[in-house]
Formats: structure tokens, sequence, C-alpha cells
């Protein structure tokens, strides 16, 4: 559970993640009924998804900077027309 | 209602998180079909120079820097937005107990839940606050407090209302609706929010699906599915009322057996959280909403989603990482996605039959606030009826079908996708408006 929390990037109590392991285990039996399913692609039919993606051509962009400063003005720190963040590396 | 008179009508009710003063609200005032008409919106949907939360602590103090496609429609047929509606914290719940601002409460009984997760918006609604409001579904949540709260909540055909800016959670089950008092009100919000968006490449048009199949006025009730264990007698008693109404009106009604039903609510709760936990990583304390500082950069992170997001969307990120992990994918995920498109065949094959479905919109009437907070799975299962039309694409509108004691109950009818024209029809005949 713990490694679970640490890869979507959550901090955790050993309380929390204690009791969250009782919940997953009634949840995950009642979704694991799926494993019972066995579809045969021929009982699947194309016809029933009629999407597909829709595409458009990578031109006329807006005018640079238009949003920068309503978007940056979100930012909890910033520092000119950056966001600013913690060293990386 | 004016902004003052919703705001003293909601003191006991808290379906707002923030009702706009005159001056601050979308001051329209433009000519059109919704002129001098106010409307609520969902929090999860952008209003800009608003505070948009999605009911999260994560997103406090965020600004809307843009207008969602829903509101710019409204603005321009001239509706009036009051206010941002409670909800649970990113649509997950049933009830907006997990709202970090709060529980909605139910008006017909103040004890009670108005569900969820669209909860502010039908009690707002209920209470005579606003005559419309919007809501989105991922699961049942305009349906589902709809019939909690006494009132008719639309869930369109996926991709039917554009979703450009609204905060995304599952994205291929989102959709945005409309909830009202009647099926004719809830039509004509659709008419104006509907339509092809190039802002949101999912949406659909006019001929995505072939009307090919005259009104007959044919209704399926899949029996086994409606009687599924943990179903309450009122509802079950209600339902068959329901159907007898339906038979007086003309309708005929035949019983149908869709054996892949029964897999519905677990294959929403694989795909849900899967999707979930990927939309949420956006949400990070560095582009925007609320920041924990830790000791460095990852560790940013960690503090920031542990403290922001409240237990239910830590418990949904986890489990969606779960299965979506190497190992348990081909297993929850892999099955999810075939039982899926086995569920979506076996219901478009019934609509060559049939032209609508039949089931309880939910399994009992709203519960007292509290009583089902200590057992996820005990809520997830109050989601059965409503989340085929999800998984489906298909659409789906609940309509008041009477009370138990106070307590409001709705039935849900199901639709082919693109034939929303065959709920209006429906429902108005069995609500006579």
């Amino acid at each position: 559970m713990l490694n679970l929390a640490k890869l979507s990037r959550i901090e955790l109590s050993d309380e929390e993640a204690e009791s969250l392991s009782h919940e997953f285990d009634a949840i995950l039996n009642y979704v694991g009924e799926v494993k019972e399913v066995n579809v045969k692609s021929r009982e699947v039919s194309n016809k029933d998804f009629a999407l597909k993606n829709i595409l458009r051509e990578d031109t006329e962009p807006h005018e640079t900077g238009l949003y920068t400063e309503k978007l940056l003005s979100q930012a909890p720190a910033r520092e000119g027309g950056y966001i600013k963040v913690k060293k990386i590396l | 209602m004016t902004p003052e008179e919703i705001r003293i009508k909601d003191k006991d009710i808290h379906a707002f998180l923030e009702v706009f003063s005159a001056e601050g609200g979308s001051a329209s005032g433009g000519e059109g079909p919704l002129s001098g008409k106010t409307i609520a919106i969902k929090d999860n949907i952008l209003f800009e120079g608003h505070k948009a939360s999605a009911g999260s602590k994560i997103l406090e103090g965020f600004v809307a820097p843009y207008d969602s496609t829903v509101v710019k429609k409204l603005k321009d047929a001239g509706a009036l937005i009051v206010g941002r509606t409670n909800m649970d914290e990113f649509a997950m719940g049933s009830s907006t107990e997990s709202s970090a601002y709060g529980v909605t409460k139910n008006p017909h009984d103040l004890e009670r839940v108005a569900g969820g997760t669209s909860g502010g918006s039908a009690a707002a609604v209920a209470a005579g606050m606003v005559p419309f409001a919007i809501g989105s579904d991922t699961g049942g949540s305009i349906r589902q407090p709809a019939a909690f709260c006494g009132v008719v909540g639309l869930k369109p055909t996926y991709g039917r209302v554009s979703r450009n800016g609204l905060i995304a959670y599952v994205s291929s089950f989102d959709q945005i609706g409309p909830i009202a008092k009647t099926v004719s009100e809830v039509e004509t919000i659709y008419n104006i929010i509907k339509g092809q968006d190039p802002l949101d490449s999912t949406t659909i048009t006019d001929d995505t699906y072939l009307i090919a199949k005259k009104f007959n006025k044919t209704i399926g009730v899949p029996r086994e599915f409606v009687e599924s264990e943990g179903v309450s007698d009122e509802v079950k008693e209600n339902f068959e009322k329901a159907v007898e109404k339906f038979k007086s009106l003309g309708y005929s009604i035949k019983e149908i057996d869709l054996p892949s039903l029964k897999y519905a609510l677990a294959v929403y709760y694989i795909i849900m959280p899967a999707e979930a936990s990927s939309n949420l990583a956006r949400f990070d304390g560095v582009k925007y909403g609320m920041h924990m500082d830790g000791e460095n950069s990852i560790d940013d992170y960690f503090r920031t989603r542990g403290a922001g997001f409240g237990r239910e969307v830590r418990r949904r990120i986890i489990l969606g990482t779960y299965v979506l992990s190497s190992g348990y994918y081909d297993e929850y995920y892999g099955k999810a996605v075939q039982a899926r498109n086995l569920i979506t065949t076996e219901l478009r094959n019934l609509f060559t039959e049939v032209d609508l479905m039949l089931t309880p919109t939910t399994p009992s009437p709203a519960w007292k606030i509290g009583d089902k907070s200590n057992s996820p799975l005990e809520m997830y299962l109050e989601d059965i009826y409503t989340v085929p039309a999800n998984i489906t694409g298909c659409p789906s509108i609940s309509v008041p079908s009477g009370q138990v004691g106070n307590l409001p109950l709705g039935i849900l009818l199901t639709a082919d996708l693109g034939r929303e024209d065959n709920l209006f029809v429906a429902g108005k005949e069995f609500l006579g408006a």
C-alpha cells in the first residue's frame, strides 16, 4: 500500500495505509467479478462504436502571450515569466 | 430568487459554495431564450474570473482563467449565472459528503443527503433557489441527486455537450447536463448547451449516430437487474407503479434479459479509478492551486497531494494506480475494457427492439448524513442503475416517480446513443410536464 501511495505521489500515514488495505480487499473482491468475463471478439461489433479520433492541422496559433499572465498568476511561486520550483538535479 | 434571497434560503441547505454578488455575476443581460433567467453551475465548471475548486482543498484559491464552452453558451442565451454549487470532491462520491466544504442537505429532509456528486445543483433547483442548474455525470452524478431531490436530471449522449472547461475526472465517462423541475425545461437547457466544439475533440455532431428507428412506445425492463440484491422494497414497489403508469399511457413493456449488466458496476469501479489516477496527476502544487512545501521538489508533490486531496480522492487515485500497475493490468483494467465493450454491444442490440430501457434511478431513497461514510463499497453499490449509461455513452434521464414518506424517488430511462429525443417524449408523458 505504501508503495502504491509512493507511485501515486501521495503522502499517506501508516494508519490510513492500514485501513485502505482493508477497504481495497473488499473493493477488489467485488470488482474481481470481471475476471470471469470471457469476451469472444465476434460478440463485440464495430458498428456499436462510432467514435473516431478528430484531428486538426497544427496551424493558426493564438497570439503569443495572450494567456501567459492569466495562467502564470495562478502559480504558487513564479519568477518573471516562469513558474518557480525547487532544484531538480 | 435574488442573490440575497438565495443566501438566506441556502443557510439550511448549503447547496452553494458561493453565490455571486449581482455585480460579480455573469451580468449577461443579453437577449436570448434564457433572458432574465438564473442558473447555477457545478463547482467543476469554469466561469472566467470566478473560483472553481471541484469541491477540493487542492484547488483552494484557483480562479478560472477562461469560460467553459457551457458557460459561454449559457451567457449567449442570456442566462444569469448566480453561483457555483457544492459537489463531492472531484466528483467522487454519491452524497456530497466528500466535499472539502461541507455536505449539502436534502431540501425534503435536512438530516439526509441530497445525493451526489451534483448534490448542490439538484438541491438548489429542488429548493426553488434557481429554476435550472448544470451538473456533470460520470457514474450517475446528475441523475442520482435529481432522484433524491425530486427533480429531473439528464445525462446526454457521450460527446453531446462540450467538456471544454470541465475539470476532468474520467474522460471516457464524463458528460455535462442540466437539472430542472420539468422535462421540458431540461430539454430547453440541453438544446442550448449541446453541440460540436472545436475545443473538445470528443464532441459529436447530429449525424454521428444514425437515427434509423422510429419511436414506437416500447420500453424494456431488465427484470433481473432491477431486482438486484440490496434494492429496497419501497423502490421496487414504486418502480412497479411506474411500469403500470407507462402501460396506461399506451407503452408496451417488454421483459428483457441483459446478462452483462451485472458486471456494469465492477467495470465502472475499475475504469473510473484508473482514469482518475491519470487525470488527477496534474494537481502537483506547481502550476495552480494549493502548495505545501517539502524538503525537495518531489517531496513538494507528496505533501501537496497528501494534504490537498481528501480521503476518497486519495483512495481512488491509489486504487487506480493499482489496477493499472503491471502485473494487475490485464486482470483488472484489460478485463474491464472487454466487459465494457460487451455491455455496449448488448445494450445497443436491445435498442433495435425497444426504444428505452427502464430501471429505478437508485436502489434506495436518500440516506441519513453519515450513514454510509464508513463503508466505501456500500456507497459504491448505490450507483448500480446509473453507471451503464456512462459505460456505454448512452443518454439517460431521471424523472421523479413519487415519494416514500417525504423522500422522493426517481425512475431512470435510458435510450440508444444519440436518442435524447426518445427520453424527452417518454419523460414528458410520464411526468405530464
